[in-house]
């Protein structure tokens, strides 16, 4: 059931929130033990947010969103409820304020069923980066979800929630949402507030929806994306009624294809399923060029790890142990609590972004490194900027495979790196995307992604809707 | 670009990171290895090219300067690993 769907039988009194929250908890408490998708439910709390939202419903008070079940990735603070990052260090940090994103979902009447895993600190592509647990993919339970709002895709995927929440800083919702069969949008930075989200790299931060469709995505968009003084990067630009935009009609609609997103190395099932949607988009009354070229594009893998992980090592450094988190006490020195504190709170992926960013930020290599890679990010972002004078949109892969195995990539960082070549640019850019369900290769999900300029959404949701329209990939659910 | 155990250990510094023996090990081979990788972005040429610091066009995003509510003391403290009546409690800084 979707959001619009959900929201019509509850309008109509066929259905009351408080219903439909049990029903999800208790599909919940079933799927759970197999998926391992949520590191916190809050059913007490979900079920008092129901009942409010019933009386809103009853007094003619909803929006779309009142009384649907939602889950938070556990990187965005709730107040009052446990945000983990996954990580040992805020194991047990509770927020004494909500996130922008969560206070929205408050005003409308949602109600929170609880928080998602993921790689700690918004650092992997699997969640098996998680210091709590790893999250099972619902369509092959061997195999991840991705990473890092893994427990946010999987969840939607397997009907844990209707909709759910995540954060994406070099394809952390697109990604899962390519491997998890579900609608993710990356907005465009600065588009959605990031007050209240852990910062991992605050150049590349965005937060944004995991669904089951395209409307939905509008929804949540609709009620999430605004300006906020408290996010200093927060855009004061209109937001306009992004379900305007979704009708079927492409006629005209200029699709680039950028070649160097068909990377070698990919997996030819996939290849075949983007190129026959890209196909069906043009069937649909698009012009579609294939011989698009961004010849940047393969330096923004590097580009993405220096500046990612410079960032983290500044917004992490506040992992003390003095005011909040993990606080390692066996000493009375203060360097070496800080040392143990970081050294056992921090997981061996986040040590080593740590490490690297450190490393190219530091005194003798700042210039070869961070400055270095800032000056690509510039010629990658022109590269795109160039290319939406011709296009309206561009389309990609997700991802250069399907969802692989649980272990396969842990022991080499770099495979797990590569698995976000498609997603990194888009961050590095600040552009908005989207990942739908384009899909399947021996049952495994693949996603196509839909990039445009900055703020134009609209167009990206567009497109999405149309391919929806005309495919029912996104109808399918995985059997648990 | 092979990073020495000097090198690792004195990164580890910056950040205040404890690392055990294999950690160091560990890390200097895959650093090594990564920062290798990123060897290619020398080649591409970006004179005249400025940095991009942020993708979007604001600049000296202040707030204003007034005086409004702020979180309680005690919800502050709440999460303080050790606290004493309104402190955070810390080590010692000085010896």
């Amino acid at each position: 059931m979707t959001i619009h769907e959900a929201h019509r039988l509850l309008k109509n009194k066929q259905l009351s929130s408080v219903e439909l929250t049990k029903a999800c908890l208790e599909h919940i408490h079933q799927v759970e033990p197999k998926v391992h998708a949520l590191v916190t439910t809050t059913d007490e709390l979900a079920l008092k947010q129901a009942r409010k939202a019933d009386e809103l419903l009853a007094a003619g008070d909803a929006n779309p969103l009142t009384g649907i079940p939602v889950l938070i990735k556990d990187n965005i603070c709730t107040r009052g409820t446990r945000t983990t990052c996954s990580s040992k260090m805020l194991e047990n940090f509770v927020p004494p304020y909500n996130a922008a994103v969560v206070e929205r979902l408050n005003d409308c009447g949602a109600v929170i069923l609880g928080k998602a895993n993921m790689d700690e600190f918004a650092m992997g592509s699997s969640t098996e980066n998680s210091a709590l647990f790893t999250t099972h993919n619902p369509w092959d339970l061997s195999r991840v979800p991705g990473g890092s709002s893994g427990g946010s895709a999987a969840a939607v995927a397997a009907g844990e929630a209707i909709y759910a929440l995540g954060s994406d800083t070099g394809g952390s919702i697109r990604q899962p949402a390519g491997f998890c069969s579900v609608t993710g949008l990356k907005p465009t930075y600065g588009r959605v507030s990031r007050y209240g989200l852990v910062a991992f790299a605050s150049s590349l931060d965005q937060i944004g929806p995991l669904t089951q469709d395209v409307t939905d995505c509008a929804l949540v968009l609709n009620a999430i994306a605004d300006y906020d003084s408290r996010d200093s990067t927060s855009v004061p630009y209109p937001i306009p009624d992004y379900t305007q935009c979704l009708n079927a009609d492409l006629n005209g609609l200029r699709i680039g294809v950028p070649k160097e997103y068909f990377v070698e190395g990919m997996q030819a099932e996939v290849e075949r399923a983007i190129r026959t949607a890209i196909n069906k988009l043009e069937g649909l009354g698009a012009r579609v060029n294939w011989e698009v070229s961004l010849p940047h594009t393969p330096y923004a893998l590097a580009v993405y790890y220096i500046i990612a992980p410079s960032e983290a090592s500044a917004n992490l450094a506040r992992y003390d142990g003095v005011k909040y988190g993990f606080s390692y006490q066996d000493t009375d020195s203060m360097w070496e609590a800080m040392e143990k504190t970081r050294q056992y709170g921090f997981g061996a992926e986040v040590k080593r972004r740590i490490m690297l960013g450190t490393y190219a930020l530091s005194a003798g290599y700042y210039d070869a490194y961070y400055l270095k890679a800032q000056k690509v990010r510039t010629l990658i972002r022109q590269e795109f900027d160039q290319a939406f004078e011709k296009f309206d949109a561009l389309v990609t892969p997700t991802s250069p495979t399907v969802p692989f195995k649980i272990g396969e990539k842990v022991d080499d960082p770099l495979q797990m790196y590569l698995s976000d070549v498609c997603t990194l640019p888009i961050n590095i850019a600040g552009l908005p995307a989207i990942s739908i369900p384009a899909g399947f290769a021996d049952g495994l999900p693949i996603g196509m992604q839909i990039i445009a300029k900055p703020f134009a959404e609209e167009t990206i949701l567009k497109i999405a809707y149309a391919y929806q329209q005309a495919t029912d990939w996104h109808k399918r659910k995985p059997e648990v | 670009m092979k990073l020495s155990r000097e090198e690792v250990l004195h990164i580890a510094l910056l950040a205040r990171l404890g690392l055990t023996e294999t950690e160091v090990n560990r890390l200097s081979e895959q650093l090594s290895n990564i920062l290798e990788n990123f060897e290619a972005l020398q080649q591409v040429d970006t004179s005249g090219v400025p940095p991009t610091a942020q993708s979007i066009p604001l600049q000296n995003v202040v707030s204003e300067d007034k005086v409004i509510p702020c979180l309680p003391q005690d919800q502050i403290l709440a999460n303080a690993p050790r606290r004493d009546g309104g402190f955070f409690r810390v080590k010692a800084v000085l010896e």
